[in-house]
């Protein structure tokens, strides 16, 4: 009986988790996917409407802008991020004697709310009142750098801010596998002559593959989820050049009062994401189960 | 003992050490800025800061805006400033990161030691549902809570929180279980040791550096949502984000910067204060962690 | 789950019953984004008036987008069945509601005490539904104000524009000034409110027919295109730094001198006000050049819903909004006029009783047209997609003809 128990007891505990999800995450999403064939306005509606919400969806040029955006946003501040964390982490692991102070202050971004950095990141960008402002006052009048007001170029100070925010938390991610790494591996390298640098590339950077994996998910999860940042920053502007999914969901959704258009690109926002992410998650699951 | 992860460390030449330095200061730099623009005006006067330049020092210092911040800014049609709001916060995030951190290891222990058929799915499973975006989950939450009767409660505050965090929670300590010697699990549970115990005794005592990250992100982001916080909250159950976001978002009155930089740093005190705390814990996971070798 | 529940139940009546010390419970929970200082200071002379009444306040600020994370939490509440008794709202966004069979109703209230004669009828538009009263209007902002500085001003030729012309003329002089001509903030809503303005200087039918009728050939015509060739001159009153910035910036480089004008909602006011600005003296208020005697509004409202229990506080609360004693304090305060035309003008400075005046007249002749920029015009929808080719012709990624074009397409895809 108790073998029976014990047996039965892993499921056990997992089940409330596992059908939380279930109804919470995948339950809601089949419901959205039911919205977006209907023609909600301010509240749900069940008027049948067949798939007009896409092709009114694919219709609006910001739609594309927004896809657009969070391509070149997603890439660049997932990678930075990643080896910015990375790279952090190891110099972090060298013995520092500051440590203590360093890494809560690469950590700290984080805890602020964007609601309010955002407005001091948009005036330290400002040409006319922050960083090229003082540079001109200190003499350095040639100093140029207006990309927050560049219709081309805004979306990267969201990346450069993004970055700011998160960057620091990877490098805790990377710091805590850093320190789970088994030393015996290390010194008999050491013995066997390997320098330092060899060990990392080696050695301790490949068994860093699910800390990577989690930062990876970390990471995408914040590019997707965007909002607070590109609100209070540009407020999708210069026009709606740094629009994201996910502003422009939130606005067909809830200021449009458009919730169908809203919910059609909620489900083709789904389908993307999880058709790169699949695969990749697909891939790393499997090489682990494989090592 | 001394510290083990020192011996990670690179032996190289003083230049090189320099270099370290240098790097790791400079990104100090990079990530200071933001709040030395935020200190700084938060000790302005706001004559001073309608006056133009946002990066220089106050000629006129003054705490006026942290006093009313804290306790006299409105916030609605009261002026209690930030303070009340920080006890709701309190009472929300801390029984949802604890349930959700709990539930994160069980099953990260789950899924790495007593694997069943089909746990891949349920992990794969766990793992897509970090990327719902949280704005299609509102109406259908609400709807939930209503039925449940727990809609404006703190409770079911808790509960949203605590459901889109676990995939998170069970990610970051699958990971980190993975790395954790199967053996002593085995050998442990030819002893006779059984499902908790193990985990109790075995898993818990080694799984600090990863309880820090994992609390670290759950207490952030729940602390910093504004979303559900809105949505889900009752006038007696207000979180802090919301009330700071009435402090700094009004639309059409006059907007105090010093006021609303200041309360910024108030706000984020709490989580400010268990990343310092917990920091301590990095090296000491490290240490239990020496089991291993 | 459950016991915390039982719990916050157990403890919040029994504040209630300590707060109230009788056993009824008499209670309006109200949805607003009045958060700033004073405004919300001048919402306590409401909460104050109905404690007098014994009715207790229980306050629910949402702030944000002007209103937008309110309505997104509104959305929430009604659909978890937890509507709060009195939301405030502003234009379509009530009639929607409205449409959804959600909202209470205040026709005895509005019988009692006569709101049908003292509500202008542009504003009962949206108070009323089928014809039964379901809010209750606060205030009036109108939008189509010109702030100026008077140094500037003057320095400038001295007389006010009265015409597109003499507008031109004056921007041309602040420039050789040396002055930024207009302070202006990048964000769509802004733009949009200097498009409103615009679009009504070419002349009230026009504003009818494109912003509020929606009529094709009024929205892609040839006026159209001129309206925005005026958006596009205006833009090359304005510095390069523009985008984004937050409109009390503007207004602030408008206060010390840094620019000549701001073209803004009479909410900019206060931020003179504040900075011990004297109206005459310091600034000086027009209407938009050619506008004179029309004027596009925004309105607030409290919208009351359909609730179960405490459907007397609603009403109370319903008539202390519309108290003239109230109304007047609170807009003192907020800028704005009352939206009540028999509230004497007595507490009020000179903009603001130029404000009343002139909202008294274009409600008398029928020029007072709710404002696009502000969801008074249009639905929703409409008005972001509208937003949507403002914006993107006033950062030039359409030239006008096409921006008026584009104009025709975004609205009939918005409908």
């Amino acid at each position: 009986m108790r073998d029976r128990l014990q047996n039965w007891l892993p499921r056990i505990v997992l089940a409330p988790s596992f059908f939380l999800i279930l109804f919470f995450v995948y339950g809601f999403i089949v419901y959205t996917g039911y919205l977006s064939t209907t023609n909600s306005r301010m509240l749900p509606s069940n008027e049948f409407i067949g798939l007009s919400n896409y092709v009114k969806l694919f219709g609006l040029s910001h739609w594309e802008t927004a896809l657009t955006n969070l391509a070149i946003f997603g890439i660049l501040y997932i990678g930075i991020s990643s080896v910015l964390g990375l790279a952090l982490a190891i110099l972090l692991d060298q013995k520092i004697r500051a440590e203590g102070i360093i890494r809560p202050i690469y950590l700290y971004p984080m805890a602020l709310s964007f609601i309010v950095t955002g407005t001091a990141w948009k005036w330290f960008l400002d040409p006319g009142i922050g960083l090229e402002h003082t540079l001109h006052q200190w003499g350095w009048e040639s100093f140029h750098f207006d990309w927050i007001k560049n219709r081309h170029f805004a979306i990267y100070t969201v990346v450069i801010a993004a970055v700011w925010q998160s960057s620091g938390f990877v490098m805790a991610m990377f710091l805590a596998g850093l320190r789970g790494v088994d030393n015996e591996i290390i010194r008999a390298a050491q013995i066997d002559g390997a320098s330092g640098w060899r060990i990392y590339r080696r050695i301790i950077i490949p068994m860093m593959r699910p800390v990577f994996l989690s930062a990876f998910v970390v990471l995408a999860h914040l590019a997707i989820k965007a909002y607070d940042l590109v609100i209070a920053l540009t407020g999708g502007g210069p026009g709606r050049a740094t629009e994201l999914p996910a502003t422009f969901m939130y606005s067909y959704t809830f200021t449009r009062n458009q919730m169908g258009v809203g919910a059609s690109s909620a489900i083709i926002m789904l389908i993307m994401i999880f058709s790169i992410i699949v695969p990749y998650l697909y891939s790393e699951l499997r090489s682990e189960g494989r090592r | 003992m001394s510290i083990p992860s020192q011996d990670n460390a690179i032996q190289g030449s003083r230049l090189i050490r320099a270099l370290i330095y240098t790097v790791l200061i400079v990104f100090v730099i990079y990530y200071l800025l933001p709040l030395y623009v935020m200190l700084v005006n938060s000790f302005k006067p706001l004559e001073e800061i309608r006056g133009g330049d946002m990066l220089s020092l106050p000629d006129q210092w003054t705490i006026a805006p942290w006093l009313s911040a804290w306790s006299t800014a409105q916030i609605g049609v009261e002026p209690t400033g930030l303070r009340p709001y920080f006890w709701n916060s309190i009472m929300m995030v801390v029984p949802a990161v604890a349930i959700s951190t709990v539930l994160g290891a069980l099953n990260g222990y789950v899924l790495t030691k007593w694997q069943f058929r089909g746990h891949g799915i349920v992990f794969g499973m766990l793992l897509l549902a970090c990327f719902i975006p949280f704005q299609i989950v509102l109406i259908p939450m609400a709807r939930v809570l209503g039925f449940l009767g727990i809609a404006g409660t703190t409770g079911g505050l808790v509960l949203v929180h605590m459901v889109y965090g676990l995939g998170f929670t069970t990610l970051f300590f699958r990971n980190y279980y993975a790395a954790f010697p199967t053996e002593l699990v085995r050998a442990a549970q030819i002893d006779g040791a059984g499902f908790f115990t193990i985990f109790w005794r075995i898993l818990v005592p080694s799984s600090a550096p990863i309880a820090v990250v994992t609390i670290i992100w759950q207490f952030t982001n729940i602390w910093n949502d504004f979303l559900f916080g809105s949505s889900f909250a009752d006038f007696d159950s207000v979180p802090m984000t919301v009330a700071l976001n009435n402090l700094v978002s009004s639309s059409t009155g006059v907007k105090e910067y010093n006021v609303h930089f200041a309360g910024a740093v108030l706000a984020a005190l709490p989580t400010l204060v268990v990343y310092i705390v917990s920091g301590r814990y990095f090296v000491r996971g490290l240490m239990a962690g020496a089991v291993k070798g | 789950m459950k016991r915390i529940h039982a719990l916050k139940v157990t403890a919040s009546a029994a504040v209630l019953a300590a707060m109230m010390g009788t056993a009824v419970a008499e209670e309006v929970e109200v949805l607003h984004w009045w958060t700033s200082g004073g405004e919300a200071a001048a919402l306590n002379v409401l909460k104050d008036d109905l404690e007098g009444k014994g009715v207790t306040w229980a306050d629910m600020p949402v702030a944000g987008g002007g209103g937008e994370a309110a309505m997104t939490a509104l959305r929430a509440r009604v659909t978890a069945g937890n509507a709060p008794t009195a939301v405030q709202m502003l234009g379509f966004d009530i009639k929607d509601w409205a449409n959804e069979g959600v909202l209470g109703n205040l026709n005895e209230v509005a019988a009692a005490e006569g709101w049908d004669t003292v509500v202008p009828e542009a504003l009962q538009f949206f108070s009323k539904h089928d014809g039964n009263w379901i809010a209750a209007p606060v205030n009036v902002h109108s939008t189509n104000w010109v702030w100026i500085n008077k140094a500037a001003l003057d320095a400038a030729g001295g007389k006010a524009p009265a015409s597109w012309e003499e507008l031109v003329a004056v921007l041309d002089a602040m420039k050789a000034n040396g002055i930024t001509p207009l302070a202006h903030g990048g964000q769509a809503w802004q733009d949009a409110t200097i498009f409103d303005a615009v679009v009504l200087s070419l002349g009230n039918d026009f504003y009818k027919a494109s912003m509020i009728d929606l009529d094709e050939e009024a929205l892609g015509g040839p006026k159209m295109v001129e309206a925005f060739d005026r958006m596009a001159k205006l833009r090359s009153y304005v510095d390069d730094n523009f985008s984004g910035r937050d409109w009390n910036l503007a207004s602030a480089m408008v206060i010390n001198g840094e620019a000549g004008m701001q073209m803004m909602g009479d909410w900019a006011k206060g931020e003179f006000l504040k900075a011990d600005q004297v109206p005459g003296k310091d600034f000086v208020c027009i209407r938009f050049p050619g506008t004179q005697g029309s004027v596009t509004f925004n309105s607030d409202q409290f919208v009351m819903f359909d609730i179960d229990e405490g459907k007397d506080s609603q009403k109370a609360m319903a008539s202390s909004v519309m108290n003239p004693a109230f109304q007047s304090a609170f807009n003192v305060v907020k800028g704005s006029v009352p939206a009540r035309t028999d509230v004497p003008d007595a507490d009020f400075d000179d903009c603001g009783k130029k404000g009343m005046k002139d909202l008294a007249e274009a409600g008398a002749g029928g020029s007072l047209y709710g404002s696009m920029a502000h969801g008074h015009a249009v639905p929703a929808s409409v008005k972001n997609a509208m937003y949507d080719v403002v914006t993107a012709h006033f950062n030039g990624e359409y030239d006008s003809a096409t921006a008026a074009e584009e104009l025709v397409n975004a609205v009939e895809a918005a409908k």
